[in-house]
């Protein structure tokens, strides 16, 4: 076991007793001497101002210590910029407290500080706040028509806009041999990570304290709050050792780290803040979208001509945007195109990735639309899929690093058994049921991101590898750990990958599959220096048996450096510390992806998903009955991990295409659902059999590793494949998500 | 969440006592619903008497005239499962686990589940007009989201739904309650104890605040041999219904002796329609029959923006219970959780 590389051993997560025994410790479990508790107070109204707070009345009950309010909080950094943050959209992001105006439902109004969380807590519910109410907006889809362009700024660089028109669309679509034209209505849905948004705020002494808060980036919140608070970056320390979920949530420092901080500074105490599951809420959410799709093809069942429109909410202050009309082209070879997007600003708060933004929007008009497509021209879905199958990315006109694809579509097809598929729809059934097969391509971006890593071999000899990165659940941990371990070819248990911390080497954002490619290749480029260093070390030492040796000669290997001619020589790591003064051997190391090699390529992650739905021909209820993914993401440095990633995001698609919504009522601009009880995620009982496969697949340009994040590849192909098989059980296209069985009575 | 004080009754006297005179006193037993409604502040107390460690009413047991008692204190997991339940009441078990979560139904008591409030989004919604919450302000669920609300026996002041699964079960069966107060002991027919909206929306049902439900009688006759419980909702476990419907059926020589049909998931109380169930008397056990006696109990619905899918799936759905009364095997472990 020694000598196996760790990358490509299914590894449980390390810290997984940690978890469910309950000794992992999350941002809302940190202590401090005499802490506090503070409790938010959000609007009740959507729109206008807040005439009045009283606070006096709240004030005045025992233990209670201060209401902060627009009226009473500190001076703060001046400029929109210095509330920015790594993921903040175009526009001017919202400051918690600014002033008497209300942009949106259940924004937060005020912060009660008390001894304790309960009592903070009815304090909330007695403060008694007066409004002048004006008039709102927060019906998408009635309003379509005031749609506008996406104002372009910093996030535009990760997050395109869509590629200009190709060819002539008008044209090649009334000349297509069979045409497609469909409108797809998402609303909206909130990410609910079980761990709810929490920050404990330890105050350190003047203008220093030292933050437990969850986050998906420890560094984005503590520049966050440096910047507004104008402190010391080296005095604010964020830590986030633990993540129960984010999904996005956390990828912008929100209102509760805000407050918190802003009271732990003014009170010169420590405080925490918790917010509840209804105040989940209270800020992004995945937008809600209206898709159209026009497509043809041609009598050879080629499709020729694709016009994707999208139009997306975002808030009056800043402009969110997602990648929805850009992949289709990408998948599908059409030479006429038309690719537009655009938003429209509501009275709501601005909307935050979630787990796979845009793309598992947008798939679920693409993929439905093509197999309308296909249903039309009377071809099988998934040979429909293999004629279009896209050699080169046409919408850039450039190769794909790797794409593995095809294998997708012929491996889950076998294991799923698609050929046993009636074409006809309404043909399978058993006993009232209705049977039906669906499937369809998945599809995600590949990215990575400039970050830094820390190396050390330890004075025991050992390795110890840092970076700011968190955990959000992923596995990030453990697959950090096997990466590092076979840089110095150690045992797991030789090695320890700290993280999670902001004073750590520089890590972005944890998002968009893209944490393995860029912390991995930090790691692996520290890695490399260090040994590097090592050797040099080995190679001073008194009557080195390395003397002569150069990188190529030696191998790292049970605990130290061995000679590949005469594996008898082994200088243990050790022995080197000792030689060194038994001083610790260091490297930082930035990994900084090669732009201009990347830009030549498109590189992504692909899937292809298929599934049976059972469906009462009478009641309508439906049951996922079975589904298989498979995936194509290079190297799977953890097949364990990564399969509870797909298996997680697989999941997340049922949720999507059946359950998952978030109640808004117009009239009062708000949401009615506002708790696990009545916002439907699937139940145990709703998950059937589930099967992953990962295609094999060598990408040599991508990354150090060769390896694609999977933390929403599952998800893409999933909504789309259920309704797909949906379709085929009854007849019935329903392009609204999630589909009530009520809508197939 | 309001401050309160809590108060542990030895006994049911004494329980009566804490809360006499005293308007904002809540009994709590299992707390499933309560505790929620507090931190929500839909509900407030003052007073909170905690009645789970009344001695009494802990017991199921079998009745000198042919019954069974449900102590109104034992859980509805412990009922759901209790042996003289599975055998003699099959209808009431089944409709208890269709119902929740093992965990809540581990905690929440037979009492309790009968004052289970309504899952209308704008009662727990106190930013929100809600005549049920408020009397007076209004009913926000009818101009709004209203896919989960009644169909049946509503008013112009509530459409919410009682949201029980075993109340339904126990609308079918007869059952009888049995109510202890400052004025001494008395006895409810099912039927009578839930009330419908009308103009007086904040009241569920007709037991006064001071009042304990101390057991519920099931009669003798428990429809074992034919039965069936069928819950349709979003999804297939955890999720309160958009359609219930509890069958009891009696058969002799191919023909129906008596017929027992409740419907939950669409009016402020558990539905029942005896019209229909006598209908069916001496009727063959057929689709067309059990068609006709459907109708019949729909006689009426009213359909809002986004729930009158419940009154043609309620029909469906009576139809098909009926059907799968006629074959209790259907429900048998390994048979789907809501069908």
């Amino acid at each position: 076991m020694l000598d196996l590389p760790q990358i490509g051993q299914p590894v449980s997560r390390l810290e997984g007793r940690a978890k469910v025994t309950g000794t992992a410790k999350y941002a809302g479990e940190y202590n401090a001497d005499g802490l506090l508790y503070g409790y938010v107070v959000n609007s009740t109204i959507t729109r206008g101002k807040i005439v009045h707070i009283d606070t006096n009345a709240v004030k005045e009950i025992e233990g209670v210590i201060e209401v902060f309010t627009h009226e009473n909080r500190p001076s703060l950094a001046w400029f929109d910029m210095q509330y920015s943050d790594m993921d903040a959209p175009p526009g001017s992001p919202f400051r918690p407290l600014q002033n008497a105006e209300i942009k949106y439902n259940g924004q937060p109004i005020a912060l009660i500080v008390a001894e304790t969380f309960e009592l903070a807590r009815y304090a909330a519910s007695i403060l008694k706040v007066s409004y002048q109410g004006e008039s709102f907006e927060t019906d998408l889809y009635n309003h379509q028509n005031e749609a506008r362009d996406p104002k372009k700024g910093v996030a535009t660089l990760l997050k395109p806009l869509p590629p200009k028109p190709k060819g002539d669309f008008e044209k090649a679509f009334s000349d297509s041999a069979a045409q497609v034209s469909a409108e797809f209505v998402h609303g909206t849905e909130h990410h609910n990570p079980i761990e709810l948004f929490a920050t404990t705020t330890i105050y350190e002494g003047e203008g220093k304290v030292t933050i437990y808060d969850k986050t998906q980036g420890t560094i984005n919140c503590q520049l966050y709050v440096g910047n507004i608070f104008g402190l010391h970056f080296k005095n604010v320390r964020v830590i986030s050792p633990y993540v129960g979920g984010a999904f996005g949530s956390g990828l912008r420092p929100q209102y509760q780290l805000f407050l918190s901080v802003m009271a732990a500074l003014q009170l010169k105490r420590s405080i925490r803040v918790t917010l509840d599951r209804q105040q989940m809420y209270t800020f992004g959410h995945r937008p809600p979208t209206i898709q159209k799709t026009r497509f043809g093809a041609d009598s050879d069942g080629k499709v020729n001509a694709i016009n994707h429109t999208a139009i997306g909410e975002t808030s009056r202050h800043e402009d969110y945007t997602e990648v929805v009309v850009n992949w289709a082209n990408i998948i599908y070879p059409a030479k006429n195109t038309i690719l537009e997007y655009q938003l429209l600003p509501m009275d709501v708060s601005s909307p935050l990735d979630m787990r796979a933004p845009g793309g598992s929007t947008a798939s679920h008009a693409i993929e439905s639309t093509m197999d309308e497509l296909a249903h039309k021209m009377k071809i099988d879905p998934m040979q429909f899929r293999l004629i279009n199958y896209a050699d080169i990315d046409v919408s850039e006109n450039r190769p794909f690093s790797s794409k593995e694809l095809r294998q997708c579509y012929i491996q889950g097809a076998e294991k799923f058994g698609w050929a046993e598929r009636n074409p006809e729809p309404r043909s399978m059934r058993r006993g009232h049921k209705l049977v039906g097969y669906g499937m369809a391509t998945g599809f995600w971006e590949a990215m990575s991101i400039p970050a830094r890593a820390e190396a050390v071999l330890t004075r025991e000899g050992k390795l110890r590898v840092s970076s700011a990165v968190t955990d959000i659940g992923t596995g990030t941990l453990t697959v950090m750990t096997q990466i590092a371990a076979d840089e110095l070819g150690l045992p797991l248990d030789d090695v320890q990958f700290c993280y999670g911390d902001s004073k750590m080497p520089f890590a972005p954002i944890q998002g968009g599959s893209f944490t393995l490619a860029t912390v991995g290749s930090a790691i692996k480029v520290a890695g490399k220096a260090l040994r590097k260093k090592i050797l040099k070390k080995a190679k001073e030492m008194k009557n080195s048996p390395l003397k002569n040796a150069s990188d190529g000669d030696v191998i790292f290997e049970r605990g130290g450096i061995s000679l590949k001619s005469n594996p008898d020589v082994l200088i243990s790591f050790r022995e080197i510390i000792v030689a060194n003064e038994d001083k610790e051997i260091k490297t930082t190391n930035m990994s900084v992806p090669n732009v201009f090699k990347l830009k030549n390529y498109t590189r992504a992650a692909h899937s292809a998903a298929f599934v049976e739905v059972e469906i009462d021909e009478e009641l309508g209820t439906i049951q996922v009955k079975r589904a298989v993914t498979a995936v194509a993401a290079g190297k799977i440095i953890n097949p364990k991990t990564a399969r509870s990633q797909i298996l997680g995001g697989m999941i997340w698609g049922i949720s999507k295409a059946l359950y998952e919504e978030t109640i808004s009522d117009h009239r009062y601009g708000r949401y009615m659902n506002q708790n696990l009880g009545e916002y439907h995620i699937p139940s145990h009982a709703d998950v059937h059999e589930l099967d992953v496969i990962f295609v094999e697949e060598k990408d040599e340009i991508i990354n150090e590793l060769g390896s694609k994040g999977v933390g929403e590849i599952g998800l893409v192909a999933m909504a789309p494949a259920i309704s797909n098989a949906i379709f085929h059980a009854t007849g019935k296209r329903i392009n609204k998500l999630p589909i009530h069985f009520d809508e197939l009575l | 969440m309001h401050n309160f004080n809590y108060a542990q009754a030895q006994n049911i006297g004494e329980a009566i006592e804490f809360a006499k005179g005293n308007e904002s006193a809540k009994f709590i037993a299992g707390g499933t619903n309560l505790i929620d409604l507090l931190k929500y502040n839909i509900t407030t107390a003052n007073m909170l008497v905690d009645i789970n460690h009344v001695p009494e009413h802990h017991l199921i047991e079998e009745k000198s005239d042919g019954g069974v008692r449900l102590g109104a204190f034992v859980t509805n997991a412990d009922t759901a499962y209790h042996p003289l339940i599975e055998s003699r009441y099959p209808l009431l078990s089944k409709a208890i686990l269709a119902g929740a979560s093992a965990q809540i139904r581990n905690m929440a008591t037979n009492g309790g589940n009968l004052l289970q409030r309504t899952r209308c989004y704008y009662f727990y919604d106190p930013a929100t007009p809600c005549n049920k919450r408020e009397p007076g302000t209004g009913c926000s669920a009818i101009g709004g989201y209203n896919r989960i609300m009644a169909v049946l026996g509503t008013s112009e002041n509530c459409i919410a739904v009682f949201p029980s699964d075993m109340c339904v079960a126990l609308a079918a069966l007869q059952a009888v309650v049995n109510i202890t107060g400052p004025e001494g002991d008395r006895s409810m027919p099912f039927a009578d104890f839930h009330r419908l909206p009308g103009d007086t929306p904040h009241l569920d049902n007709n037991l006064k605040t001071d009042e304990i439900i101390v057991s519920i009688d099931l009669p003798e006759k428990g429809f074992d041999k034919n039965y069936s419980y069928l819950k349709l909702r979003d999804r297939s476990s955890y999720a309160f219904a958009l359609v219930s419907v509890a069958t009891g059926l009696e058969l002799e020589n191919n023909l129906i002796k008596e017929a027992r049909i409740a419907l939950g998931g669409l009016a402020h109380k558990p539905w029942r329609v005896e019209k229909a169930e006598d209908f069916l008397k001496d009727k063959e056990p057929t689709m067309s029959n059990f068609a006709s006696a459907a109708e019949m109990i729909l006689f009426g619905a009213t359909g809002f923006e986004h729930n009158s899918f419940k009154i043609e799936l309620a029909k469906r759905a009576i139809v098909r219970n009926c059907m799968m009364a006629l074959n209790p095997e259907s429900q048998q472990p390994g048979a789907q959780p809501s069908l």
